[in-house]
């Protein structure tokens, strides 16, 4: 599903800083990984060139067969409309947009009528327990709720990944278990995940979990019993 | 861009109708911009019509000549010798100079006449006229009717009056009663009323304030005051296209030649004319309109600068916005497409508010005043009013332009980048 091979990233402000020296990754379709590092490791970094919306100097990636390389924005765009799903630590949902307009927005881009988008989205917020919050506004939901609302939106195109950044980075620990679950049942469906955290606790629900260091990968850890991790039992550690 | 997509309406209306204040503050530069312009256009049109109003029926290729004393001795004769224009003028100006369209002679007998009715009497002038001088001073007859050459062939003791003669000497008379048919006295001569003159105090009269002048035929006025062939003041127009000021010199140099003036007398023959008058007019108005049209766009302007400036104010805001859309798969044009567009409706709807306002005040300004002027016009012309649309749209665009660029720009990890 996701191939990276000897990716290199360098930001240049003033003075040059090699982010990513070289990643080399591979995940199958239907993995649960979490990518896990200190801030400054790259993760974050890692993540926006996984979901297309930052350029790799070097190296290759290639998403569901296709290569992702000098994308002019419009392709970018749609790539990201069509195959990735994004879950944001800010939840980032319109504030001048109902829980149902927000979810339907990335139909808007694809054109979809609007009478289907929003029919669509509303079973979507019901699959995820919030008809009843449908036509609330962001400001009126509670912070899992709002996740739930952006999860809904990354699922609505029934994207190839969701890739989540941080998710539960703005949620109490009760609230980032639910969304934790909600990944998980997710992911027993079949659907790719990519977790960006630095919380163990929300990274060793993963199968996989991958952890950065100064740009590199560090060790690939397996955790195919995530119920048997002392740091998966019940709750996630804050 | 889908133009005609609704959904595009819709989103347009979606954050325009979410972020009202600030949707308000800008609609409120354009708003006011066109408001001002349309207003001003208006204003300026209406106070022309007004200022017209008080020259109309005064031809304005007019001229006027009149006999003063000579100021230089000439083949015998002395300076300060008086003269006069006579009839045979008339017909030797019209041979000589075809570019004049009318010329007739006039007759004057100015302030110290006394016309008198039922013991009352009021100072009046007197002239006499030709039928045809209502070519060139309209009397805007308002009872009656004006004089024709049977009253002067036949040497009627007719008049038309202004309208102070009828106050004054037919006090009883109703404000709208006409005097027609009475008889005043001028110089122990009777004079039967025929027409009144509606001419108000402005505006441009020959021989003294109209509403105090007494209009007799040309060939009554000629007999009773013993003018034989004497002509006090040559009224001409000149034709299409002439300027009456080169024809006067030529009349000028005509007059002199028949009468035994020095070619170089500057003082005998007395020119007047219109065109003068007429022409500071015209500038007058065009000096109001390039500073209305100054003002108006400069306003316009200013408001299409603070639309621009608020919305790319505004695309900072929606810094985080723009992020979250492009990341979920709006392209750049996308985000260009709705930031023109909201600057486009925006521009468009203030303005039609402020088109529509400014048309409404001007419509009532022109019913309160046409009340007593009823040829006073302050409306714009529909033409003009389409045209500032399609300025507005324009406009709009511009105005649009440098946020929607600046909004292009922004990139979906701004989106993250919170804080």
């Amino acid at each position: 599903m996701i191939h990276l091979k000897n990716i290199h990233k360098t930001y240049d402000n003033g003075s040059p800083l090699h982010v990513l020296k070289g990643i080399d990754l591979d995940i199958q379709k239907g993995e649960f990984v979490a990518i896990m590092g200190a801030s400054g490791s790259g993760k974050s970094t890692l993540l926006n060139i996984l979901g297309i919306l930052d350029n790799y100097d070097e190296g290759e990636y290639r998403l569901a067969g296709t290569l992702i390389r000098n994308l002019s924005e419009t392709r970018a765009a749609d790539y990201r409309n069509r195959m990735i799903g994004f879950i944001f630590q800010s939840f980032n949902l319109i504030p001048f947009k109902n829980a149902v307009e927000n979810v339907a927005l990335p139909l808007f881009y694809q054109g979809v009528g609007r009478r289907k988008r929003n029919a669509l989205a509303l079973e979507y917020l019901d699959r995820l327990g919030l008809k009843d919050w449908a036509h609330h506004y962001p400001n009126e939901l509670s912070g899992g709720q709002k996740q739930r609302v952006a999860i809904a939106r990354a699922l609505i195109t029934q994207p190839q990944i969701i890739l989540a950044d941080e998710p539960t980075g703005a949620l109490d620990s009760h609230t980032s278990l639910e969304v934790m679950e909600i990944l998980k049942d997710l992911h027993r469906q079949g659907m790719t995940i990519v977790v960006v955290t630095h919380e163990s606790g929300v990274a060793y629900q993963a199968e996989k979990i991958v952890h950065i260091k100064d740009g590199l990968i560090e060790c690939i850890e397996e955790n195919l019993h995530p119920e048997e991790n002392p740091f998966g039992v019940n709750t996630i550690m804050k | 861009m889908k133009l005609f997509d609704i959904d595009q309406w819709e989103e347009i209306y979606d954050s325009l109708n979410k972020n009202r204040t600030r949707t308000f503050l800008t609609a409120f530069g354009i708003f006011w911009g066109i408001f001002m312009l349309i207003l001003l256009m208006g204003g300026g049109k209406g106070l022309q019509s007004m200022l017209g109003n008080n020259l109309a029926g005064f031809a304005s290729n007019s001229g006027f000549l009149i006999s003063e004393r000579t100021s230089k001795p000439y083949r015998g004769f002395r300076r300060d010798r008086e003269w006069h224009m006579n009839l045979q003028d008339v017909t030797r100006l019209k041979n000589a100079i075809p570019e004049l369209d009318i010329v007739t002679p006039m007759l004057e007998n100015w302030g110290n006449n006394t016309a008198s009715a039922d013991n009352r009497s009021l100072s009046v002038s007197l002239t006499g006229e030709k039928s045809e001088m209502s070519l060139i001073d309209n009397p805007k007859i308002i009872h009656g009717r004006p004089l024709n050459d049977v009253d002067d062939l036949q040497r009627r003791k007719v008049c038309v009056v202004g309208t102070r003669v009828v106050e004054e000497l037919f006090p009883r008379l109703a404000k709208d009663e006409s005097p027609c048919g009475r008889f005043i006295q001028v110089d122990g001569v009777f004079y039967r009323i025929v027409g009144v003159s509606g001419k108000g105090p402005q505006g441009i009269s020959i021989g003294g304030n109209a509403q105090t002048t007494v209009h007799l035929p040309y060939g009554t006025m000629q007999q009773m005051y013993n003018k034989g062939e004497n002509v006090d003041i040559m009224c001409m127009t000149a034709k299409e296209g002439f300027k009456m000021s080169d024809i006067q010199k030529r009349a000028e140099v005509l007059l002199k030649r028949e009468h035994m003036i020095h070619p170089d007398d500057t003082q005998a023959v007395l020119k007047l004319n219109t065109e003068a008058i007429f022409g500071m007019v015209d500038s007058l108005f065009h000096g109001v309109s390039i500073l209305v049209w100054m003002i108006g766009l400069g306003t316009l302007l200013a408001g299409a600068i603070g639309v621009s400036n608020i919305m790319i104010v505004a695309v900072k805001e929606r810094t985080t916005e723009i992020g979250i859309r492009r990341a979920i798969g709006a392209t750049p044009r996308d985000i260009l497409g709705m930031i023109m567009s909201e600057s486009i409706v925006l521009t468009l709807l203030a303005g039609m508010s402020g088109i529509t306002l400014a048309v409404l005040i001007l419509q009532a300004m022109e019913m309160w005043l046409q009340a007593d002027n009823p040829s006073v016009t302050f409306q714009i012309s529909f033409y003009l009013a389409v045209g500032s649309a399609s300025l507005l749209a324009l406009l709009g665009v511009i105005a649009g332009l440098a946020p929607a660029i600046r909004a292009m720009q922004i990139k979906p990890v701004d989106a993250m980048r919170e804080e």
